[in-house]
């Protein structure tokens, strides 16, 4: 399917979220980067699985099951291309980015041994934190964290003087959720191949934004969720480079990762199944492949285009504002506009925005080291889909001087 | 006044606002009236923490009533803090014990007790009762 020309118009007649109400308002959706609102493709895909394809996958002789099982295998491939992964068997099926960052740090944790370093940064959201913290408490290992500036961007120097031939794993978010900065994370990773570490993407904030391509990034492994990609919750992908996702030890056990079992002992099936045990989130699959055939029917670069634009007309009107601070000016980010207001809690400024009909993020965005960075209780986020316009923000920006008003008064 | 009729008397003047933003401002401006915690008594036993708001409850026994005062860092928190301040203090841990709290959800404020912790709101309920059950028991 060649890509139609972007249209924001058109594409927002897709998003049946996006026409409803709120207080008696127009919705408008600013709170992307938790997860985005899903085109009626996704929902069709979602109701045609459940309506006339359910059945358990890998396993029946029966016609349904071989439907579910060519779809599930087909929404594999789907994603393989997408991301450029060599085989489909580098595609493994989780609940999301945080499933896949526990099932590395568990089977993959597994070769680490005391002395060991693994190095994270300092704006990781908790997800790529608690993970590693456990595995060091486990295995005696050390987590390192590369610090940042305070416009959002990584200390490279630093980053250079961490890397050591003690580091085993680079885990490091691929773009902030709460900054919205890109990571030079192409660099990032030859520099610590060339230690000898592995490293892994968090692309929970960029799968949405940006073309990937692993093999050309390189990286050892790409997380990302599908809810944050306009596909369903509960349902994620593990990018890993085949050779080491064969070294891995299986994650959980369970039915389809068994090649066979006896009760002296069992041997595991090959990849992907080994580590998807028990019945996988078969129609989430589906429709998280129908989400990345969504993706592929949109100019990505034109869709890509306009979120700048939207964050460059948004930031350009609220730095104009007295006693706001905008939290994360990294030169290279994506559609995240994070702020404070001097003297405004940002609890009072979402709960005013909500009432007005305006959905943003406010709170600490499960980054409080990063908050605690900033030495700030948390901030105001707006994030921004290619769904979006610049009149949703003249509104948002309205709402945000009466809340303003009102706050200050 | 009973805790039932202050709790009708907050709705009563709810009542009157139909735009959820006139209700806000009613809500901010109460936050804004209510005494500040001096910052001795804004102690680690006496906050609250929510996700994204705190707040900090000081409670006091004079003869034979609660006297309740706390503060947060948030101004909207900080107005529903004002609320049930209003409908709890000068009552007796008993009739404390004793009452059903319908005045949030009648004024369209449930999701501030929601058990989201957002705020911190539901659990300082749940340690207003507890410090009157705490004080019976003394």
């Amino acid at each position: 399917m060649a890509p139609v020309p972007f249209s924001v118009a058109a594409i927002r007649e897709l998003f049946p979220a996006l026409r409803q109400k709120v207080y008696g308002k127009q919705l408008i959706y600013f709170d992307n980067g938790a997860t985005s609102q899903k085109p009626q493709l996704v929902l069709d895909t979602l109701q045609q699985y459940y309506a006339l394809e359910n059945a358990n996958i890998h396993r029946g002789v029966h016609y349904l099951s071989q439907q579910a099982t060519t779809a599930y295998e087909a929404a594999r491939r789907t994603i393989q291309h997408y991301i450029g992964a060599k085989a489909p068997e580098e595609i493994i099926f989780t609940k999301g980015t945080t499933d896949s960052i526990n099932l590395v740090a568990f089977s993959f944790g597994e070769r680490l041994k005391p002395g060991d370093e693994i190095l994270i940064s300092a704006m990781e959201h908790h997800s790529n934190i608690v993970p590693w913290q456990l595995l060091c408490e486990r295995k005696g290992c050390t987590l390192r964290v590369i610090p940042i500036s305070k416009k959002g961007e990584l200390d490279l120097n630093a980053f250079e003087e961490l890397l050591s031939e003690r580091t085993k794993l680079l885990a490091i978010t691929h773009i902030s959720n709460t900054l919205g900065t890109i990571n030079p994370v192409k660099e990032l990773i030859a520099k610590a191949h060339k230690v000898g570490a592995k490293v892994l993407l968090d692309g929970a904030q960029s799968i949405q934004h940006l073309t990937i391509d692993v093999q050309d990034l390189n990286c050892d492994f790409y997380t990302f969720s599908g809810h944050k990609v306009f596909g369903p919750t509960g349902i994620g992908v593990l990018y890993g480079k085949e050779a080491i996702l064969d070294s891995m030890p299986p994650y959980q056990g369970g039915g389809d990762m068994i090649a066979k079992v006896t009760f002296e002992r069992s041997t595991y099936n090959t990849l992907p199944l080994k580590f998807e045990a028990g019945t996988p989130h078969i129609a989430g699959a589906i429709g998280l492949g129908s989400a990345i055939s969504f993706l592929q029917s949109i100019d990505m670069q034109a869709a890509a285009a306009h979120e700048l634009e939207l964050t460059k007309y948004a930031q350009g009107i609220l730095d104009t504002f007295e006693g706001l601070h905008i939290i994360g000016e990294a030169k290279h980010k994506t559609s995240v506009v994070s702020f404070t207001i001097d003297d405004m809690h940002p609890f009072d400024i979402g709960t005013l925005l909500d009432k007005q009909g305006i959905a943003v993020r406010t709170g600490h965005h499960c980054t409080q080291p990063l908050m605690d960075f900033y030495q700030i209780p948390g901030t105001v986020r707006a994030s921004f889909a290619f769904y979006n316009t610049k009149e949703e923000i003249d509104t948002f920006v309205a709402a945000l001087e009466r809340s303003m008003q009102i706050l200050g008064a | 006044m009973t805790i039932q009729e202050k709790q009708q008397d907050i709705i009563d003047e709810f009542a009157i606002y139909d735009d959820w933003m006139d209700k806000y401002e009613y809500i901010i401006e109460l936050g804004k009236s209510v005494p500040t915690l001096a910052p001795e008594l804004k102690t680690k036993d006496r906050l609250i923490e929510g996700c994204q708001s705190n707040v900090w409850l000081a409670t006091e026994i004079k003869d034979g009533k609660m006297q309740f005062s706390a503060d947060s860092d948030a101004i909207i928190t900080k107005g529903i803090i004002g609320l049930l301040i209003q409908v709890y203090n000068n009552e007796s841990p008993a009739a404390i014990l004793q009452s059903e709290l319908f005045f949030i959800n009648q004024i369209g404020l449930a999701e501030h007790l929601s058990p989201t912790r957002a705020n911190g709101l539901l659990s300082m309920v749940k340690r207003m009762k507890t410090e009157a059950l705490q004080s019976l028991a003394q």
